[in-house]
């Protein structure tokens, strides 16, 4: 299990979807006004990347490599599909607030990503913990940006209220620009401390003898973008 | 005579006294007459939002650059004291505070400080306040000024632009509700012709953004109108003092009348098509951004430079 530790590190720091591959940015910033949005977002991401991440696996060996994208896409659809309709079902308001960035999922950069870079290179259980620790990674990142949007941007936080009636929230932060202008930020200050940390690791692998050392998995080369 | 050896230096050989200290001290003293005229217009209170914003702007780069100095080389107090002069009288303290800290960090800092921000920073966090706090930033909390009268009882009311009153004559003088530094366009030709003088701007920017308000303006009713438009608002303000910015404004002479020419053509887009009763602020941010396209552009001919034949 220490392996699947590392796969979380991995999707939580070195692989961060959002702040290091820069993928799935649409949802990101368009999802990210209420922090109750971002984490039924980024639950419903887990479940068809974990889904998708296994399928594809399984099925690596079956798929021609030339029409893989048409076949991941299908396998990503049905799984969206069946998420979209359980929301609709279980959590119509959530998945009004949602609206068309659910369906959408099917062309999120995050889910092809895996699939091309990891699922269709390596066995079932370490798809799942890709799929899983990149969802989780996902998610985390989608729940601080959120936050910071509808704390100062709404005064509330899932839905409470915090500052009370006097409070004048700064709208900008509710809106497209101010979810350009945090994410840059954040973006900023995660690989300010992500450096950090790479610096850090390298004096204390340094000062290790040379011979043990276990460099643990740092980040699949996935073209960046989308 | 020619005992004096030859001093060999690389280049550059040309050197101006100027420094961006010097410069921004000769900005702060052209914005004396204009933070002067708020003063006497709209009280000791105009005095409180000015420093106010100014020191909160130079706490903010100091902290932040982790500067001894306060004063730095000045960059910060003229964005603060710039971005007071387009709030309202008294806004909430923490208002200004807010607009000052987001202009340097989110104006300025992110993109790596003096020299390197795409847009002009005093105007990044006005944009910031109108978009964020729109019930301080506009509509009736502009105070109609008793000139002379050290008062705080004030009316409050909607600009000139808003309500499409004003006789000329008092809005070249400033006697109208507006903003701490955008009123009186008396102040701001006295402070702007300080800069002329030292030679930190040219007629280029300024002259294309009124010459082109102007033109328009007079579509809506003839030479009155053309001049409404030009005095009523921040377009005097923005001229001479936002547009200007020498970090953020193209640099070659024809993209400057360019750049002055569209911030003019964007202000009376949103003046007479848009929500906002007032463009300037958006006009010169969206100019900002095309900087560096009309620099690529209109690259001045070397002196001697043959056309190239695309034979």
């Amino acid at each position: 299990m220490s392996n699947f530790g590392q796969h979380l590190t991995r999707g939580i720091l070195h692989d961060n979807p959002v702040f290091r591959l820069v993928l799935g940015m649409c949802p990101t910033l368009a999802i990210t006004v209420l922090a109750v949005n971002a984490l039924g977002m980024g639950l419903s991401v887990i479940v068809v990347l974990v889904c998708s991440n296994v399928v594809i696996s399984l099925l690596r060996e079956v798929i021609p490599s030339k029409v893989r994208i048409p076949a991941y896409i299908i396998i990503i659809a049905t799984f969206v599909t069946l998420v979209d309709m359980l929301l609709n079902a279980f959590s119509p308001d959530l998945h009004r607030a949602l609206g068309i960035f659910i369906p959408l999922i099917v062309v999120n950069c995050i889910i092809l990503g895996r699939a091309e870079a990891f699922a269709r290179k390596h066995p079932v259980l370490p798809s799942l913990a890709d799929g899983l620790a990149i969802g989780v990674g996902y998610t985390l990142t989608l729940l601080v940006l959120a936050t910071i949007r509808e704390v100062f941007g709404s005064g509330t936080f899932f839905g409470l209220s915090l500052f009370g009636e006097s409070f004048q929230p700064m709208l900008l932060l509710a809106s497209p620009p101010g979810a350009f202008i945090t994410l840059g930020l954040l973006m900023a200050a995660f690989n300010y401390l992500y450096k950090k940390l790479e610096v850090s690791q390298k004096k204390r692998r340094s000062k290790q003898s040379a011979g043990d050392v276990t460099v643990p998995a740092v980040g699949t080369d996935v073209p960046k973008g989308g | 005579m020619m005992s004096k050896k030859f001093v060999v230096s690389s280049s550059p050989h040309l050197r101006s006294p100027d420094s961006i200290r010097s410069i921004m001290i000769d900005v702060l003293i052209a914005l004396f007459p204009v933070v002067l005229m708020s003063v006497l217009l709209f009280g000791y209170r105009a005095l409180i939002t000015i420093i106010l914003s100014a020191l909160a702007a130079m706490a903010t780069e100091a902290l932040a650059l982790r500067r001894g100095n306060f004063f730095g080389d000045g960059s910060a107090a003229v964005t603060g004291l710039l971005l007071a002069l387009t709030l309202p009288v008294a806004p909430p303290w923490w208002l200004v505070i807010i607009g000052a800290v987001s202009a340097i960090v989110v104006g300025k800092l992110v993109y790596g400080g003096t020299g390197c921000n795409i847009f002009n920073p005093a105007l990044v966090g006005r944009a910031i306040l109108v978009i964020s706090w729109g019930s301080h930033m506009a509509g009736d909390v502009w105070l109609c000024p008793e000139p002379y009268a050290f008062t705080a009882d004030l009316v409050t009311s909607a600009t000139p632009l808003a309500t499409g009153q004003a006789p000329l004559l008092d809005l070249f003088l400033g006697t109208v509700p507006g903003a701490l530094g955008e009123t009186s366009a008396l102040a701001i030709l006295i402070g702007a012709f300080w800069l002329f003088y030292k030679g930190h701007i040219c007629w280029r920017i300024p002259g294309s953004f009124i010459g082109v308000v102007f033109l328009l303006g007079l579509t809506q009713g003839g030479i009155t109108a053309g001049l409404w438009h030009v005095l009523a608002g921040g377009v005097m303000l923005g001229a001479f003092f936002m547009a200007t910015d020498m970090v953020t404004s193209p640099y070659t002479p024809a993209g400057k009348v360019i750049y002055g020419a569209g911030c003019g053509l964007i202000t009376m887009v949103i003046r007479l098509f848009g929500n906002y009763p007032e463009g300037v602020t958006f006009a010169i941010l969206l100019m900002n951004a095309l900087t560096p396209l009309i620099d690529n552009y209109t690259v001045p001919k070397k002196f001697g430079e043959v056309k190239r034949n695309h034979a």
